[in-house]
């Protein structure tokens, strides 16, 4: 089957009139509902279910809930996590703790499979997505970085009470 | 007792005095230049994966890179300002990214957007460059898998705020043009 090329007519072969219509959808385009978000001053609304970048997570005494496991490090698909496992004295409940805990965010992938693989839920998907730096060091966050960005999480998994 | 040996003798700090020796006229020539350059970024959309998505998306009517004005996204190196590598540079597109780099007039920047290009990502494998600094200069790094629009909108904005800072004089006179 052959497809024959349109034969354009004087009124196409003219082309100002295809401008004009074009400057119409234009023009009429000004009148329409404005879609721009202002960026700095109007923000998204995030959804519940969005995950920007990792952060862990204090129990409401202000402790740490991570017992450097290493679970996470072990299930993120980028390798961004780095744990170093400290000891604290016996007579706790807890037996380690992370020493060191860092995130690389330029390796981060936001996939939540360390939140997922918690057994504590220490590790918690912050909402904060928007990070810049000029040089990667800046943007490996250590454990006090993502300690604020985690904040306290109120729940009944609580390692220093009950074994 | 020229500036340095007033340096060495501890009588002038090493950056007092830097405003003074620019003369009235070049410092205001060089706030225009920098107001110029800082608000016609054109970027160079090295798009080679899934963050070219988002970067269309900034561009896009909705978060609109125009309100910054760097909404001219020109395909030729040579007519832009900013190169916005948006995703995995693999070894083979290396070359490539590099030569694009070059051929880009100065000043020029650039962005490394999303993990693949700022480090490599998830992709810790042979064939592809873990990072693209490893190729390129990098002025600014922007985390995420891909970042949304609003994380390329402040990067644009961090780097003309550091545009807005940088020494136009001293760079024609041959120093680098890096912040």
């Amino acid at each position: 089957m052959l497809v024959n090329r349109h034969r354009i007519t004087w009124w196409e072969r003219i082309y100002l009139p295809a401008v004009a219509r074009g400057l119409w959808i234009t023009f009429r385009h000004m009148f329409r509902r404005k879609v721009t978000m202002q960026y700095p001053e109007q923000r998204w609304s995030l959804p519940a279910y969005f995950r920007g970048f990792p952060g862990l997570v204090r129990d409401p005494k202000g402790r740490v809930k991570c017992v450097a496991c290493f679970l996470c490090e072990w299930v993120c698909p980028p390798k961004a996590i780095h744990i170093e496992a400290g000891e604290l004295p016996a007579g706790n409940n807890v037996e380690k703790f992370p020493e060191i805990f860092d995130i690389n965010l330029l390796r981060c992938i936001n996939c939540g499979y360390c939140e997922e693989v918690c057994p504590e839920q220490a590790i918690f998907m912050t909402r904060q997505f928007e990070f810049v730096a000029p040089a990667r060091g800046e943007l490996i966050f250590g454990k006090e970085k993502l300690l604020e960005m985690g904040g306290v999480r109120p729940d009944p998994i609580l390692k220093w009470e009950n074994k | 007792m020229n500036r340095g040996e007033l340096i060495q003798a501890g009588k002038l700090e090493a950056s007092e005095g830097e405003e003074a020796r620019r003369s009235f006229f070049t410092s205001r020539l060089e706030a225009l230049v920098n107001w110029g350059r800082k608000n016609s970024l054109w970027p160079m959309p090295l798009g080679t994966a899934c963050c070219a998505i988002e970067l269309m998306a900034t561009v896009g009517p909705r978060y609109d890179m125009a309100r910054f004005g760097a909404e001219a996204l020109r395909f030729s190196p040579r007519q832009c300002d900013v190169m916005i590598v948006a995703g995995t540079i693999t070894k083979k597109m290396a070359p490539v990214a590099r030569r694009v780099y070059e051929q880009m007039p100065n000043p020029k920047w650039v962005i490394a957007m999303g993990a693949c290009a700022s480090s490599g990502g998830m992709f810790r494998s042979y064939p592809t460059v873990q990072g693209v600094d490893e190729i390129i200069p990098v002025d600014l790094y922007v985390p995420g898998c891909p970042p949304r629009p609003e994380a390329l909108l402040l990067a644009i904005m961090e780097l003309q705020k550091r545009i807005a800072r940088e020494p136009v004089v001293a760079a024609a006179r041959g120093s680098s043009t890096a912040f």
